[in-house]
């Protein structure tokens, strides 16, 4: 095995990996077969499962997470691909109000085991309707399960996971890290859903991350370190379930929170990280809380304006500095 | 059909019909709470095409769905403790009127989002021939979601993957208050639009229960043997309004008259009479169907309210509600 393994050709290991063990395992979406994906997360997988496992469809959002519903519901467990986290908007309905849903509306008559896999975020430069954060969106929604890895690894561990759930997933991969690589996880890796990672230690201050926003504050926390204030990195992982013990556990260390976010400000994950802070940890807290989020602006073309509304390292450092003086 | 089942029919339609009578009764009488989307008048559609499916083909619906939940199954008792917030209810008070579901007998939902349910059909047909167990899957929708973006990119997708799957319109001409022909560019608004897909359509009686029995079974025989879905339009018209707000004002007496004449359930008695089945027989099935559904509203009144704890129940497929780990 290489030694390293980019978080694309994760994607597309931790489908394999499911599409071996269980023959209930289908995909779904538009160019995910001869095309292997527009970012390259399902090559391979045409190849080795034939298109009785990988189907392509045609541009049709409502369809193909309706149908992966329907499968779902029967006896498949489909994993449908979204291709632009923006374009969740054109299923809305689906996630908003069937998948979540039906469970519940039925008295517990039916399970909806899907994953829907869709690229999310900014930083590549593909303007406001493709660039969207909008791990939020789903938030909002009882009823659905929300993965975003950070790692490599992460993403095939949690793919396993997300597969193997009885619930429906939204697994968030982050476009601006598919070329970053890490260390290739180990056969048969499965990383439970709702377990946040400390993924750096540190005394004075608790930084919150979930996917792209994870390197970045580790970056800020390098950066800290050099002025002798040491960040402690959360990478929640999950939005749902939300692993709240590891953060206040990491607060009764810190005493200080700073959440980093690249969903807008404006109904993004930290302010629910947050209440739960308020309601749970008050007493925890020796300094107010703040959360570096995305600005509540669509997310702008150039890279000098994109800058200016997602989180930097330098907004975290920044931000950090003001609570060290508490 | 031969006399026996088409006997059968028209009990399972009387049933439908008294079942209808007896939510609108409840909900006068303050029982039935939110509204009705009422199907009386729609019976033959519901029992027609049922007669023509195998037991385990699924079956999805709309918000007008009492029908086709009986017509799978369940039982007037269970859809009306349902319609009456009881612990009994099909869906154990969660779901309502809306959303009737017996996923045992393979009646997998009735979704209240118009057109919604089209995609899942053409999942559920693309499941069973991943499978390999020749079901079929079948989605009953109105007129008025023919004009809704999920109908076109279901009827698409189905045809591509020549899937087995039946999209039956139940065309009772008036998308809520409003008459389809007036915001339907064809005249068969279902119908007309599937040659557009690639997909045979077709158009029946939708009070004809044997009509609409001897569509499903043909087109259902051409689904599974691989030669794709179909598009069948089944004309009909509802007794009641769109739903408990609706007295339906704004439909011709002529008009409603005409249909009221065409009634489902006095062409079957036609049927059964030309056949030799006899008046009295005819009766002991009316008689049976009232019967039932006067048992069901007494024992759907006598169930007890669902525990408050089940609020937080059934979200998960562990059987609970927690948003945290």
């Amino acid at each position: 095995m290489a030694d390293v393994i980019t978080y694309r050709d994760a994607v597309a290991e931790g489908l394999a990996r499911e599409m071996r063990r269980d023959a209930s395992v289908v995909c779904l979406g538009e160019d995910i077969g001869a095309a292997g994906g527009v970012f390259k997360t399902t090559v391979g997988l045409l190849t080795e499962f034939g298109p009785e496992r990988v189907w392509d469809t045609p541009i049709s959002e409502q369809a193909i997470v309706g149908a992966a519903m329907g499968a779902a519901l029967t006896g498949m467990r489909p994993v449908a691909e979204i291709m632009f986290s923006d374009f969740l908007a054109c299923c809305w309905d689906c996630l908003a109000n069937e998948i979540p849903k039906v469970r519940y509306m039925t008295g517990g008559q039916v399970t909806v085991p899907l994953v829907v896999r869709t690229a999310n975020g900014g930083g590549l430069g593909f303007g406001a309707q493709h660039s969207q954060a909008t791990e939020n969106w789903a938030l909002t929604v009882p009823g659905l399960k929300i993965a975003a890895p950070a790692t490599p690894a992460d993403v095939v561990g949690m793919m396993a996971a997300a597969i193997r759930s009885d619930d429906p997933v939204v697994f968030f991969e982050h476009k601006a890290l598919f070329a970053t690589k890490g260390a290739p996880p180990p056969p048969g890796h499965v990383v439970g859903l709702g377990r946040a990672a400390v993924v750096r230690e540190g005394a004075d201050v608790t930084l919150v991350a979930l996917a792209s926003t994870v390197p970045l504050a580790l970056r800020a926390a390098d950066a800290l370190s050099g002025e002798g204030i040491e960040a402690e990195v959360v990478d929640l992982r999950c939005l749902v379930p939300l692993d709240m013990a590891t953060v206040l556990a990491s607060l009764a260390r810190t005493s200080r929170l700073v959440t980093v976010e690249e969903n807008p400000y404006q109904g993004g994950w930290g302010g629910t990280v947050v209440s739960v802070v308020a309601d749970e940890g008050f007493d925890l807290l020796d300094a107010p809380v703040r959360r570096v989020a995305g600005e509540c602006v669509p997310l702008p073309f150039a890279d000098a304006l994109e800058e200016q509304v997602v989180p930097t390292v330098g907004k975290v450092v920044a931000e950090v500095r003001r609570l060290a003086a508490y | 059909m031969d006399a026996a089942g088409l006997l059968d029919a028209y009990e399972r339609m009387a049933v439908v019909r008294r079942t209808e009578k007896a939510a609108h009764d409840l909900f006068l009488r303050g029982l039935v709470k939110g509204t009705t989307h009422l199907a009386a008048g729609q019976e033959a559609v519901a029992v027609g095409a049922s007669a023509a499916l195998r037991p385990d083909d699924y079956v999805f619906a709309t918000y007008r769905g009492h029908h086709h939940a009986l017509a799978r199954g369940a039982t007037p008792e269970e859809c009306l403790a349902e319609l009456m917030s009881r612990a009994t209810g099909l869906c154990r008070a969660k779901g309502g009127s809306m959303h009737l579901t017996k996923a045992a007998a393979g009646m997998l939902g009735s979704y209240a989002i118009v057109g919604a349910h089209l995609p899942m059909a053409v999942g559920a047909a693309w499941s069973a021939r991943l499978r390999g167990t020749q079901q079929l899957a079948v989605a009953f929708f109105g007129d008025g979601a023919t004009n809704i973006g999920a109908f076109h990119e279901a009827l698409n997708l189905a045809a591509v993957w020549r899937l087995p799957v039946l999209f039956v319109c139940e065309n009772n001409l008036y998308m809520e208050y409003t008459p389809i022909a007036e915001v339907t560019a064809v005249p068969r608004p279902a119908a007309d639009r599937a040659p557009a897909h690639g997909i045979p359509g077709e158009v029946v009686d939708g009070n004809d229960v044997e009509a609409v029995a001897e569509a499903v079974e043909r087109l259902a025989r051409r689904a599974r043997a691989g030669d794709g879905p179909a598009v069948l339009e089944a004309e009909t018209y509802r007794h009641y309004g769109h739903s408990r707000a609706d007295p339906a004002a704004y439909r011709p007496a002529e008009e409603v008259e005409r249909w009221l004449k065409h009634d489902p359930l006095d062409l079957a008695r036609g049927r059964l009479a030309e056949r030799g089945v006899g008046a009295d027989e005819i009766a002991r099935a009316d008689e049976r169907a009232r019967a039932v559904v006067e048992r069901a509203v007494e024992a759907a009144g006598a169930a007890p309210a669902p525990d408050p704890r089940e609020a937080l129940t059934d979200v998960w497929a562990d059987g609970g509600a927690a948003w945290r780990t």
